[in-house]
Parts: structure tokens; C-alpha cells; sequence
């Protein structure tokens, strides 16, 4: 078996991968990216269409045009990385196994480990819908793969179900490639993805928008033929009597990402509701030295936020190899950092009782839309040590908040922070009469 | 076709746009005034009104695609307009290039259809493109 050492290990060569190891490498350690497509890139190869880089470069450039800048980085470097290399299995103390057609099983130490596995896509088996198999049922992703990189239509006579930005960016992809896209069907009574979205693709060409309607049945045997769609309830259940009937030879799903943590889990590292990690401020995971960004984390919005956390990621990587590496840890106690009133979740999970002078950067996502909010976080007795206003919320939207933390005045004593998006408290109109 | 309604006869509110600007989503009314002038209401913010002239006077989008190779490490090249390009020009754009085929290599930023609609918009590649391994 060949065996390999390096500082730090990379799994994944995508947008988060490709960041934290030329981080890595500017701080004079030896990165090496593992990556089991044929090429660096990650999804970014396939997402075609522009709106990537305004924070990263200033610019809005297209998916490959974002990676190949970072692989073009990554190769004037000199970063060691393994195309067509699939990890099997991460051991607590940082040895990778992989495999490739090359050199059959390899392994790798290093002394830290960067989880940048990404996301997959929410399947047809995930949301259950019934019926026969026929072929023609994709996920949204699948068929940009198809279409954009392999060079095949999924179909002629198109239905894409979930209004997320992928499956309004797909509706316009097929009909500019000379598809008929039928209908976008969504389950929540909005659109789910962004408002420039649903106009330059979907409403440029007039495609329906169907909301508050999911699939309800699969017709055809063989290929598909069309689909069923009918109204829900709040619950999502369907609603008997409000069937419509799409003929169509593909149905595109876009119904959600899962972050991608087998190896994660197999590690026995500590895993949170939401599909990822759990994640100290230093994006460490409860396995010391293994350390977590990007969509295996969270599920981003926007791929400059990745590259930013990922960096960060590599940066802590180097740290922990500097400062912590094969000395013995002093146990530092932990600040659970919690989902409060509309919120679904909070990264980071925790912050290091020794880390209450640093910068930290709070990451999470609301649960309903909300106009004119406050966003605050108090502790434990409920005392409240930070508050902003914001304009408005929408869960589609990750919301970011850098903060010092020294300013927070944390209690030295403190177990957990909470944060809320509580709608504004208006002035009492007495005191607005007082001034 | 907005320009159309421009010219049309009727007065008042002729269209209505989605700004795109930021997730509020404002919608913006074209009113005519019965002296041909034309204004805009219902924007809150400057970036808002520049984008509703825009979009109602020369409305403009970025086209991103794929053109065939031959004899590339992939049959496609995803490919981009260098600006913006007028949205009625689309379709004739789309044509152009799909009847177009490029022998690679490639390299990001490779000029592969030069002034494609006649407005001085060029379609260039997305990424490097090495030519098959053997």
C-alpha cells in the first residue's frame, strides 16, 4: 500500500477544498487535496450561469470561471492534489484512506484533517413521491451536469419541481438548449429562490410558476409521460380534488441539499440536526484536528461565503498544527451556542471559553421570513449582550454576523448563547410624547 | 417590445417591473403621461429606479452557454458574453452559437465568437479546455 504524509489533508477539490489548501500552502504547509471527480472544481464546473465572485473578486464571473481562477492558484503553488481518488475511511488520529485505479487503496497521514465534501442533492426517494419508475426523473443537478457538461437533454417537454435558484436556473438552461419547460411547481406558498432568478428565468419566458402544489403522481411505465400535481395544506398534505395534470418526458426535482457526512459520521464526530458537524469557532469538530467548511458544514447560499470560511478553515488548520500538534490539551470548556426564536440553526455550535477575546463569526438561518427584526443574543439568564436591527429576513438567506466578542461582555461563567430574530419592539408611544 | 408600449397610444400605467435590485422586490409602474412622458413610481431606492429605466427602455442580459469541441478532454465548453447583451438579441445569439464548434485546447477568456450580434458583444470561454488524453 503506498503510504503518504502531509500536514494537512483536504477531502474534497471543490469551491471549500481549493480555498482552505492554498491558505494552507500561503502559510508554508504542506497541503494535499483528495478529489474523487476526474477534475479540481466541484459543482462549480457545471454551474454555468454568472452571479459568482462579487464579494471574492469584485466581479460576477460563471461557475467555472470562479474555479478555475482558484485551480489556476492552486497549480502556480505547486498544491499536491489526487484527481479520481475516493476516500473510504477517516480514522480519529487523521489517517485517510482513499483508493484510485492507479494505486489501489493508499493512505495518508496528516496531522490535521479539512472536511470539504460539499452536498448532494435531495432525491425523489427523500420527498416520496409514489408511482412507477420510468425513466426521465432527475434531480435538477443531474441534468445540469447532462446539459452543461456531458452534453445531453434530459428531455424535450420539461417540469421541474422545487423553485430553488437551481431549478429556476435550469427552467432557462433547457429552454434556451430548445426545451418546452411546462410548469415550475413549488410547495411553500413562495418562491424559493431569489427574486432576480424568478423574473430572468422564469418570467422572461413565460414559464408558469405553480405555488403551493407539489407531484402527486408519476404517469408512464417505461418513460415518463407526465406528472400530477396537486394543491397542499399547511401540513403539506394534498388536497383531494385539486389535481392538474403536466404532460411532460422529464421531471427536473430541486427539492433541497443534504450535506455529504458519511466519512464525517463514520469518525464518530459529534453531528448536529441540520446534517453537518458540529463546529467549535475555529471550525474545529469534536475530533481535534479535524476541521470542517463549506457545504459539508452548512449549506451555503452564495460560493464567496464558502471560499471566505474555507479559508478560515486552512488558516485554523495551521494554528492547530502550530500551537496544539502532539502537546498535551488542556480542557477548555465549551459555550453552546443555541437556535432561539425563529431561527433553525447556529454555526458555530460552540465557542472556546478561551477564545472570549477573539473575532468570532456567527453563521445561521431564520425559519420564517420577517420584515423590520432584531437580531440578539443573550445568554443563559437571559440578559441580552448584543442586538441589531435588519431590514428584512428570508430563510433562503444565510445571515452573517462578525463579532468581537470582548465587546459582548460575556459572563466568564457562561454555558450557552441563544440567538433570536424577535420582530422590533416599537417605542411606547408614551415615551416617543416624553422626547 | 416595451419601447412599443412607449410608442403605444395609452396612458397611465403601461407596464410593471420587478426590481431585482435586492429580495424586497418592489414593483415599479411605467405611467405614461398623456404628453408622452414617461415615469416611474413605486421604487425606493435610486439603484431600484436606474434598473426599472433599463429594464423597460433596452432591457439587458448576460448569456451563458455551451459551444462543441473537438477533440477536447470534454464534447462542451461552457462559454459567456463578455457584457451584457440586449435581451431581444438572445434567441438570434443562441442560434449562432449552436451551430458553432471549436477545436480545443481552450483557455478561460479565449475569444470564440467575435462580435456576435453586431452590438460589439464577443462569446469567450469559461474555462481551460485541454485536448483529449490519448
Amino acid at each position: 500500500m503506498n503510504t503518504y504524509e502531509t500536514d494537512v489533508a483536504i477531502i474534497g477539490g471543490g469551491a471549500a477544498g481549493l480555498a482552505a489548501a492554498i491558505e494552507v500552502k500561503k502559510a508554508n504547509f504542506e497541503p494535499l487535496i483528495i478529489e474523487r471527480a476526474r477534475e479540481l472544481g466541484g459543482i462549480l464546473l457545471q454551474c454555468i450561469h454568472a452571479g459568482f465572485g462579487l464579494t471574492e473578486f469584485n466581479e460576477e464571473l460563471t461557475g467555472p470561471e470562479y474555479a478555475q481562477r482558484f485551480i489556476n492558484e492552486v497549480r502556480k503553488l505547486g498544491i499536491s492534489y489526487k484527481t479520481d481518488t475516493m476516500v473510504l475511511e477517516i480514522t480519529p488520529n487523521r489517517k485517510v484512506y482513499a483508493v484510485n485505479k492507479n494505486e489501489g487503496v493508499i493512505q495518508i497521514s496528516a496531522k490535521a484533517v479539512i472536511l470539504a465534501m460539499g452536498c448532494r442533492e435531495r432525491t425523489r426517494g427523500n420527498i416520496n413521491i409514489p408511482g412507477f419508475r420510468p425513466a426521465g426523473v432527475f434531480t435538477a443537478g443531474q441534468a445540469q451536469r447532462f446539459v452543461n457538461i456531458e452534453g445531453y437533454l434530459p428531455g424535450k417537454s420539461i417540469v421541474i419541481l422545487g423553485s430553488g435558484d437551481i431549478g429556476m436556473i435550469m427552467a432557462r438552461r433547457l429552454t434556451w438548449e430548445g426545451c418546452k419547460v411546462n410548469a415550475v411547481v413549488e410547495i411553500l406558498p413562495f418562491v424559493s429562490g431569489l427574486i432576480r432568478n424568478q423574473v430572468q428565468c422564469l418570467e422572461d419566458y413565460n414559464i408558469p410558476l405553480i405555488t403551493g402544489f407539489t407531484v402527486t403522481k408519476i404517469h408512464g411505465k417505461d418513460r415518463l409521460k407526465g406528472v400530477t400535481v396537486s394543491k397542499v395544506d399547511r401540513n403539506f398534505d394534498r388536497i383531494v380534488g385539486t389535481e392538474r395534470f403536466f404532460e411532460c418526458d422529464a421531471l427536473l426535482l430541486s427539492v433541497g441539499l443534504i450535506p455529504e457526512n458519511e466519512l464525517t459520521r463514520q469518525m464518530g464526530a459529534e453531528m448536529t440536526k441540520m446534517g453537518g458537524p458540529a463546529v467549535d469557532n475555529n471550525l474545529e469538530t469534536s475530533i481535534e484536528g479535524v476541521f470542517a467548511c463549506g457545504n459539508v458544514l452548512q449549506v451555503h447560499d452564495l460560493v464567496d461565503l464558502v471560499s471566505a470560511e474555507s479559508k478560515r478553515a486552512g488558516n485554523n488548520a495551521v494554528e492547530y498544527i502550530k500551537s496544539r500538534y502532539k502537546k498535551e490539551l488542556k480542557k477548555v470548556s465549551k459555550i453552546h451556542c443555541t437556535a432561539g426564536e425563529n431561527v433553525n440553526y447556529v454555526k458555530p455550535d460552540y465557542i472556546n471559553a478561551s477564545d472570549l477575546n477573539k473575532q468570532v463569526i456567527f453563521t445561521f438561518r431564520v425559519k420564517q421570513p420577517d420584515r423590520r427584526v432584531q437580531i440578539q443574543i443573550k445568554d443563559e439568564a437571559n440578559k441580552v449582550l448584543y442586538k441589531r436591527k435588519k431590514r428584512y429576513v428570508i430563510p433562503s438567506e444565510m445571515v452573517e454576523l462578525k463579532l468581537n466578542l470582548e465587546n459582548l461582555e460575556i459572563n466568564p461563567t457562561c454555558s450557552e448563547l441563544t440567538i433570536d430574530v424577535i420582530p422590533k419592539p416599537e417605542p411606547l408611544i408614551d415615551e416617543e410624547e416624553d422626547e | 417590445m416595451n419601447k412599443k408600449m412607449a410608442e403605444c397610444e395609452d396612458t397611465g400605467v403601461i407596464d410593471t417591473i420587478r426590481c431585482i435590485v435586492c429580495p424586497t422586490g418592489c414593483e415599479i409602474d411605467v405611467i405614461k403621461e398623456p404628453d408622452g412622458e414617461i415615469s416611474f413610481e413605486g421604487y425606493s431606492c435610486n439603484r431600484g429606479l436606474e434598473y426599472a429605466k433599463q429594464e423597460f427602455f433596452a432591457p439587458k442580459r448576460i448569456l451563458t452557454t455551451t459551444i462543441r469541441v473537438r477533440n477536447g478532454f470534454l464534447p462542451l465548453v461552457p462559454v459567456r458574453v463578455d457584457k451584457a447583451i440586449l435581451k431581444e438579441k438572445l434567441e438570434d445569439a443562441l442560434q449562432e452559437i449552436a451551430v458553432t464548434e471549436i477545436e480545443a485546447p481552450i483557455k478561460m477568456g479565449d475569444v470564440l465568437i467575435e462580435d456576435i450580434t453586431g452590438e460589439d458583444v464577443n462569446i469567450i470561454a469559461s474555462r481551460n479546455l485541454p485536448k483529449a488524453e490519448d
